[in-house]
C-alpha cells in the first residue's frame, strides 16, 4: 500500500519537474539558449496567481483569474525575449546563461518585495486535502496534478500538430534558415515560444502551489528540473516530461528504501549515469543531416 | 523585350564581414523567363541569392521587384512579396513529414482551397512526394529532398523562384530528371526562375538567358544560346577541349574578359 502512495506523490512531484523541464526544452529547441530562470518563472507564475486569487490580495475567483495569469506570464516571457535576450543575440552561450541566472535572481527579489518571503498557500481549487481508503492515504491534490499535467501534455501535443503557429515553431527549431526561406518571421516565433514557456511555467507553478505552500526560493527546484531535462534528452519534449517523472519517482523511493541523505543526491547520480552511458538522454531525438 | 523586368538588380554590393563578395552586380529577370547565373565556387552566386531573399543585406545598390525596392527587407517580407528561395543543399525540415514540409511552404498564404490545389499540382509533378507524404523528410533520399525543397517552394505560388544549385550532390540522371521537371514547370505553369548553377550544360539547356559570375562580378551575359556557343563558356564551363589541328592547349587560353 505504501508503494502506491509513494508512486502517486512521486508522480505528482515529477509532473511539476516535467513541466519546468518542458519549459527548458521549449526554449532550448527554439533558440538554442538555456533559460536558467525557468524555475523562477514557475515560482513567479504561482505568486502571480496567488496575488490575483488569494483573499488577502485581490480575491478574484480562481477560474476568472486563470486567463489573466496566462496572459501576464505569456507577455512577460515574450517581453523578456524581445527586450533582454535579443540584446545579447550573437553573444556566446555563456552570456545567455549568466543573464538568465541573473534574471532568476531578479524575479526572486521582486517577488519577495511584493509578496514577502514567508511561505504562503494558494487558494487553489486543486488543493483538495487527503482521502482515506482503508490504510491508504491519497493526496487528492497529487491526483489532480497528474490529471492536469496529462491534459496539458495533450493540449500541447495538439497545439504543435494542428496549429499553423505550432508547426512554424517546430520548423524554426529544426531548421532556422529554411524557416526564414518559408517566410516564417523566425524572431517573432521565438518570442512566442518564450511566451509559451511562460504559460507552461505558470501551470507548473499553480500545480506546485496546490501541493503545499510556496515561497520565493521555490524556483530552486528548477535545478532538479534541469537535471530531469538532461536525463530525458535535452531537445525532446516527451523526453523532458519523462525525465521529470523519473526524477520525481526516484526521490520518494530513495528516501524510503535507501539510507537517509541518498534521496537528495539520487537524481544527480542518475544524471551522471545518463551522461556517461547515454549522453543524448534517454529519449533523444537525434538524427544526422543527410548531405 | 520592352516591358519592365520582374526583377532588376542595379550595382549590388554585398560584404561577408570584410570580404566584398558581390562587387557591383546588375542583372534583369523578365516574367516567364528562366535566367541562369553560372560561376565557379566562391564566385558569389549564393551570396547574390541570399541578398535578394533578404538573408544578407547589401552595402550598396538596389533590388527592384515589380518596380518596388526590396533590398534590405527582412526575409519574411521578401517572401510575402512573392520571391521564394530554394536553398543550396535542400534544407528541408527533417523531423516533419513531407506533407507538413509542403504546408510550411504555404505559410504566408491563407486560402485553404487554393493551397490544396497547389499541393495536388506539386504531387502531380513529383509523384514520389505523394507516395511518401506521411514520411519524415529527413528519411528521404537526397534527390527526393531536392524535389521536396522545390515542391515546398512552389507551394508559395511564387512570382519568381530562386534556385540555388539544384544539381548539388545529385547523380547525373537525377539532375537531368529535376531539370526536366523545372523546364515543364516553366513552360506549363509559367514559373519565372533564377537558377544558380555550376553545372553549366544543364543550366544553359534550361535557361532562356544567362549571366556568368566570377569573383563577385558579372563578366558575361546574353541569351543562353549565345552563351552556349561562346568559346569561353565552351572551354571553361562546358569542358569542351576545343583542340585545333595543331592541338591548341587549354592552359594557354586566357579568358577574353581578363
Amino acid at each position: 500500500m505504501g508503494v502506491l502512495q509513494l508512486l502517486i506523490s512521486g508522480l505528482a512531484n515529477g509532473c511539476v519537474y516535467g513541466l519546468i523541464a518542458l519549459g527548458f526544452v521549449l526554449i532550448y529547441k527554439a533558440t538554442e539558449a538555456v533559460n536558467f530562470a525557468q524555475g523562477d518563472f514557475m515560482m513567479l507564475g504561482a505568486f502571480v496567481t496567488l496575488g490575483l486569487v488569494n483573499p488577502e490580495y485581490m480575491g478574484i475567483p480562481f477560474w476568472v483569474a486563470l486567463p489573466f495569469v496566462f496572459l501576464i506570464m505569456g507577455v512577460l516571457g515574450y517581453l523578456l525575449d524581445l527586450i533582454v535576450l535579443r540584446a545579447v543575440f550573437g553573444q556566446s552561450q555563456v552570456a545567455v546563461i549568466i543573464l538568465t541566472i541573473a534574471i532568476g535572481f531578479i524575479i526572486r527579489f521582486v517577488v519577495g518585495v511584493i509578496w514577502g518571503h514567508e511561505p504562503q498557500s494558494l487558494q487553489s481549487p486543486l488543493a483538495l486535502g487527503d482521502v482515506r481508503l482503508g490504510s491508504l492515504v491519497l493526496g487528492l491534490a497529487d491526483v489532480a496534478v497528474i490529471i492536469v499535467t496529462l491534459l496539458m501534455t495533450v493540449a500541447l501535443w495538439q497545439f504543435f500538430q494542428r496549429t499553423k503557429i505550432g508547426l512554424a515553431m517546430q520548423a524554426a527549431s529544426q531548421n532556422q534558415m529554411a524557416a526564414y526561406y518559408m517566410g516564417i518571421p523566425v524572431k517573432r516565433v521565438q518570442g512566442m515560444v518564450w511566451a509559451l514557456a511562460g504559460i507552461v511555467a505558470a501551470v507548473a507553478g499553480i500545480l506546485y502551489a496546490s501541493k503545499g505552500s510556496i515561497d520565493p526560493t521555490a524556483g530552486f527546484i528548477g535545478i532538479k528540473a534541469f537535471a530531469a531535462a538532461v536525463i530525458g534528452g535535452f531537445g525532446s519534449l516527451p523526453g523532458a516530461l519523462m525525465g521529470g517523472l523519473i526524477v520525481g519517482l526516484i526521490e520518494p523511493f530513495a528516501a524510503r528504501y535507501l539510507p537517509p541523505g541518498y534521496s537528495q543526491i539520487a537524481p544527480y547520480a542518475l544524471l551522471i549515469a545518463v551522461l556517461l552511458f547515454r549522453p543524448h538522454g534517454l529519449f533523444a531525438q537525434v538524427r544526422a543531416k543527410k548531405v | 523585350m520592352t516591358e519592365k523586368p520582374l526583377l532588376q538588380i542595379n550595382n549590388l554590393e554585398t560584404f561577408y564581414g570584410p570580404i566584398m563578395a558581390i562587387r557591383g552586380v546588375s542583372l534583369e529577370v523578365h516574367k516567364g523567363r528562366v535566367v541562369t547565373v553560372l560561376g565557379a565556387n566562391g564566385a558569389g552566386k549564393t551570396t547574390l541569392l541570399k541578398t535578394i531573399s533578404g538573408i544578407m543585406d547589401p552595402e550598396k545598390g538596389e533590388i527592384l521587384f515589380d518596380g518596388q525596392p526590396i533590398q534590405g527587407l527582412e526575409p519574411h517580407k521578401v517572401v510575402r512579396a512573392g520571391i521564394v528561395h530554394v536553398p543550396e543543399g535542400r534544407e528541408v525540415f527533417p523531423l516533419l513529414t513531407v506533407a507538413e514540409n509542403l504546408s510550411l511552404g504555404a505559410y504566408t498564404r491563407t486560402d485553404a482551397a487554393e493551397i490544396a490545389r497547389d499541393r495536388d499540382l506539386v504531387f502531380s509533378y513529383f509523384p514520389i512526394l505523394a507516395e511518401r507524404r506521411a514520411q519524415e523528410a529527413g528519411t528521404l533520399s537526397g534527390g527526393q529532398q531536392q524535389m521536396l525543397a522545390i515542391g515546398r517552394g512552389l507551394m508559395l505560388r511564387p512570382k519568381i523562384m530562386l534556385l540555388d544549385e539544384p544539381s548539388l550532390g545529385l547523380s547525373p540522371i537525377l539532375t537531368q530528371e529535376i531539370f526536366a521537371i523545372l523546364k515543364r514547370l516553366n513552360r506549363d505553369e509559367g514559373v519565372t526562375m533564377m537558377v544558380v548553377e555550376q553545372n553549366a550544360a544543364v543550366a544553359l539547356d534550361l535557361a532562356d538567358d544567362g549571366y556568368v559570375m566570377e569573383l563577385g562580378r558579372i563578366v558575361m551575359s546574353g541569351t543562353a544560346d549565345k552563351l552556349a556557343a561562346s568559346d569561353d563558356i565552351k572551354s571553361f564551363y562546358l569542358g569542351h577541349s576545343n583542340e585545333g589541328a595543331r592541338g591548341e592547349r587549354r592552359w594557354k587560353r586566357k579568358k577574353t574578359w581578363r
